[in-house]
């Protein structure tokens, strides 16, 4: 008998029991469904990681005081606290070095013309821009005269700029931070949401020397240094060199007081959570499946059972069991495939609606698709197998007179 | 003399129902030649649907040959019988055993889908014609459910002569009819066999018997009596005699 004559045979049955067939597939919707949002969800997340890190500059490696080791530590009067020594030591002493910017961050109230708008605003060195690989979309950024001269100028966020200044354009405009007067110098190239949802056009960065004598008051004055180096090679030497400079600068500490994270480090962290996140879709995916499985088994036993007397006509009539184990397992595997099928509409419904949450580019691929489709067919021959062998091995004679 | 179709040398057949031997068939030998309308007779246990299945090789004798048209049946295995079964059998089941939810074409067009040569074209046009020699092509496209007693027993006929075989076997076929309807179904086994079918049937009424040419008997599973029948009774005729019965099963 042809596959095509077998396929009709099957589906026809199928129809006969719509209700069960769909139940039975269920398991399997499930399972490709979380298979093709897993896939779909966990591209999309590396890409993002992927872009996020890329957009945070080149070869960068941050450098922070572990903060809950120096409150401990602030009692004893040395501290771990970054200072503009350690930067220097940093630019002058490590090789591999490219360029070095200390960050001091703090809050402020904006003003330009009776709008407000609070922000946090960044005090870096002109060299931060190259770190961070940030371009200027209107005017231009402020330069090393301006941070040796303490200038009040700054460059602001497209956010910001929006906010305060409309249509308006901000490039010489003056607007007042905490109620200091700053030249606005340029406005920053849109960056968009950062992978933790925070919108990164939402800054003000002025000179640090200005950021430190104008806005820090003497008070706060944690520091974070940013540096960048030569080549990705490098990072990682580069990274433990500091580490080592920074326990010789500030005596009796110990490496855990200090991170010197690289963007590699940020991205292997970011990946983790997207990991865990396939992971969990993964065993959802799998365990889905293996019921789905076992669901189709049980109703293809059930239904063999219940075909008993059909089984025997056929055979009688000249039906080999070559055809009745290839009729219940093509059975078996419409099942599977119709519900594969089923899932991957449904997967790639559940990945549109993530996309459209978290604003990714979340996309189903044809290989997740080809791997969804060849997945449920296997499960359809492994779990179809045993009923389906059972019906061909039936006693022909016993079938026949089965009631 | 027309040539043997099947013989069966030393033919038997033992069931084991857990410790108990039943033995359904003790040493039948038979011969059957092409053309003949052959009715097996004998009480209820005495070994007939034990005969019929080993002749319609749905199963295996225990010991004992069976040769069909020249092939020796008992050294083949399952693929060689199923074939064989497809072939050149015609079976005839008491019940009908049609497929329900499947109309009557279907139905007969059954054994063609597990013929690998036959066309589809083929098939449709085969089974119609089968149709229309047992008399109920205006059912094709009825299901079991919708016919009577004696249309399904034409449309399992049918079923059993779409192939062309060699030989149509049927068991007690007209167990399950009243006397009106089995002298029908009498009618086109008697029409069959006048177009040169070899027809062996089972049946345990005599009358019924008498539409045949020749009686086996058996008894205990033993071949006790075989029989010519001098003049067999014609089922047109008869049909003829018979009072008109409700339209639907004179169509
Ligand atoms: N599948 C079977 N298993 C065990 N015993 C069987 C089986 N089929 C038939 N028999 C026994 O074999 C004997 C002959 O049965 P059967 O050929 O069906 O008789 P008949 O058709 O003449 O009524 C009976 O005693 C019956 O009980
Ligand atoms: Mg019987």
């Amino acid at each position: 008998m042809s596959i095509l004559g077998i396929l009709r045979i099957a589906l026809k049955s199928l129809a006969r029991n719509k209700t069960r067939t769909f139940l039975t597939m269920l398991g399997i919707i499930i399972g490709v469904a979380a298979v093709i949002a897993m896939l779909a969800i966990g591209q999309g997340a590396k890409k993002i990681v992927e872009d996020q890190v890329n957009s945070m500059g080149t070869n960068v490696i941050q450098v922070f005081s572990n903060f809950s080791q120096s409150t401990v530590r602030a009692g004893a009067g040395g501290g771990n606290l970054l200072n503009m020594g350690d930067m220097e030591a940093i630019r002058d002493q490590v090789n591999g070095v490219l360029y070095v910017s200390p960050i001091y961050n703090t809050f402020g109230q904006l003003k330009y013309e009776g709008k407000n708008w609070r922000t946090g605003v960044m005090g870096v060195d002109a060299d931060f821009f190259l770190i961070r690989d940030m371009k200027i979309a209107k005017g231009e950024s402020f330069h090393s005269s301006d941070v040796d001269n303490g200038a009040k100028v700054c460059v602001i966020g497209k956010t910001v700029a929006d906010n305060l200044f409309g249509d308006i354009d901000p490039v010489d405009k003056i607007i007042r931070i905490r109620n200091i007067p700053f030249t606005v110098k340029g406005v920053l190239e849109a960056k968009g949401q950062s992978v933790m949802g925070g919108d990164q056009d939402d800054t003000v960065i002025a000179p640090y020397s200005t950021v430190y004598t104008r806005l820090l008051g003497h008070r706060w004055r944690m520091m974070t240094i940013i540096v960048s180096a030569v080549s990705r090679e490098q990072i990682h030497l580069v990274q433990q060199d500091i580490l080592e400079l920074l326990q010789v600068r500030h005596r009796g500490t110990t490496s855990e007081e200090f991170m010197v994270r690289s963007q590699t480090d940020l991205a292997e962290s970011a990946n983790e959570v997207s990991n865990t996140m396939t992971i969990l879709l993964a065993s959802i995916a799998g365990i889905s499946l293996l019921v789905g499985g076992i669901g189709i088994m049980n109703i293809m036993l059930v239904s063999v059972t219940e075909r008993i007397k059909e089984i025997g006509i056929r055979r009688a009539v000249g039906a080999g069991k070559q055809d009745v184990l290839l009729q219940f397992i093509i059975e078996a595997v419409s099942i599977s495939i119709m519900g594969g099928i089923l899932g991957i509409f449904l997967g790639t419904g559940a990945a549109k609606v993530v996309s459209n949450a978290m604003k990714w580019n979340v996309a189903v691929t044809a290989w997740s698709v080809i791997l969804s489709v060849g997945f449920s067919m296997a499960i359809g021959i492994f779990f179809g197998w045993y009923p389906a062998k059972k019906a061909a091995n039936l006693n022909l004679i016993d079938a026949l007179r089965y009631e | 003399m027309p040539e043997v179709l099947l013989k069966t040398i030393g033919l038997a057949k033992t069931y084991q129902m857990g410790e108990v031997q039943v033995q359904a068939l003790r040493c039948v030998d038979l011969e059957v030649r092409s053309g003949e309308f052959i009715a097996i007779m004998g009480a209820s246990g005495s070994g007939k649907t034990t005969l019929m299945n080993l002749l319609g090789c749905l199963d295996h004798s225990s010991t004992g040959e069976y040769i069909l048209d020249g092939i020796p049946v008992h050294k083949m295995n399952d693929n060689e019988l199923t074939a064989i079964r497809n072939q050149k059998i015609g079976y005839v089941f008491q019940s009908f055993y049609l497929l329900p939810r499947t109309t009557a074409l279907e139905n007969v067009e059954l054994p063609l889908l597990y013929c690998h040569k036959c066309r589809l074209r083929e098939r449709h046009e085969k089974a119609t014609k089968a149709l229309e020699i047992v008399g109920i092509q205006d059912r094709a496209h009825h299901h079991p459910n919708q016919l009577s007693g004696g249309q399904q027993q034409r449309v399992a006929i049918a079923r059993a002569i779409v192939n062309d075989p060699v030989f149509i076997l049927a068991d007690e076929p007209t167990g399950n009819l009243d006397t009106r309807t089995s002298i029908e179904v009498m009618n086109v086994f008697q029409q069959l066999h006048a177009q040169g079918k070899t027809v062996v049937l089972v049946t345990h009424e005599m009358d019924i018997a008498m539409y045949a040419q020749r009686h086996l008997t058996f008894r205990d599973g033993r071949l006790i009596s075989d029989k010519i029948n001098p003049n067999p009774k014609s089922a047109k005729a008869d049909l003829l005699k018979l009072p008109k019965a409700d339209a639907e099963e004179t169509t």
